[in-house]
């Protein structure tokens, strides 16, 4: 079977690539999709601990579960606050949005 | 039945790894936002065969069914209904390009080098034959506060997603 450190490895290229993304898009769903991939690579590190540390109780896996419902909130919310922003300003863009500046 | 056995080989993992980390890139850097969320979806499939790999399956299908089936499908939308696809011209990313990429080429090599030095334990015991029945349990006896509140977090997201989109009529 693989090692654990592998797996942990893959975790840690993808969630790099998930910050590079957030750290460098402009488009607000891209900065999402970014976020999504970034949820991904912690609950492949949370499954690949659940395998290898103790399989007897599987908390990693129920933890990827809670990370799934979290995710999924987030993607609902985030997207309907990118529509209303849309509406208003007409513009998908992060360094669009600065109504709050002062 | 087990299935770690029919893809034990570890050239099922490399080919994963290597199909999850281009698709990642390419939703990171691809130009149409669209072209991104469908590559937020292959990725999204590998990392579940990943899972897999990992002996878990019920984590595998709820992977794909969550992410694949309804959070793309939902970026798709907010797409269509935002963005003029064709208007590709515009600048996509802003001016942290370098001093981002440095950021995270940081971070990578701390991590890996981390992952490298540490001593990890070889694989405890056999998978579970039955992981969606002591998923289930765990999840309403250890977890069930946790439980509650999750789904208290989807109904208050549910509320808060119709009220940000519904139409702002007044004044």
């Amino acid at each position: 079977m693989t090692p654990l450190s592998q797996y942990l490895a893959l975790g840690a290229v993808i969630f790099v690539i998930g910050l590079f993304g957030v750290l460098t898009r402009r488009n607000a769903i891209g900065i999402l999709i970014s976020i999504e991939i970034m949820l991904g690579a912690v609950s492949l590190n949370l499954v690949a601990f659940s395998r290898f540390v103790e399989t007897t109780t599987l908390n990693g896996q129920v933890f990827s579960v809670f990370v799934m419902t979290v995710a999924a909130g987030e993607a609902a919310v985030g997207l309907a606050l990118i529509l209303a922003l849309y509406k208003s300003i007409k513009a998908v863009f992060a360094d669009k949005f600065n109504m709050l500046k002062w | 039945m087990n299935w770690s056995q029919l893809f034990s080989a570890p050239l099922a993992f490399k080919m994963l790894a290597l199909a999850a980390v281009v698709f990642a890139v390419g939703a990171v850097t691809l130009r149409n936002v669209f072209h991104c969320a469908l590559s937020l979806a292959a990725m999204f499939f590998a990392l579940s065969g990943v899972f897999v790999l990992l002996d878990a399956d019920f984590l595998a299908v709820v992977q794909i069914l969550i992410y694949v089936g309804a959070v793309v499908v939902l970026m798709i939308f907010a797409i269509v209904l935002t963005e003029r696809i064709t208007s590709t011209s515009v600048k996509q990313v802003n001016d942290l390009v370098v001093p981002g990429f440095l950021l995270c080429l940081a971070l990578l090599v701390g991590l890996i080098s981390v992952v490298r030095v540490a001593s990890w334990p070889s694989p405890a015991g056999g998978p579970q034959a039955d992981s969606i029945k002591i998923i289930g349990r765990q999840l309403l006896s250890t977890h069930v506060e946790a439980f509650e509140v999750a789904s208290v977090l989807l109904l208050a997201a549910l509320v808060g997603a119709v009220f940000l989109g519904k139409e702002i009529t007044k004044k």
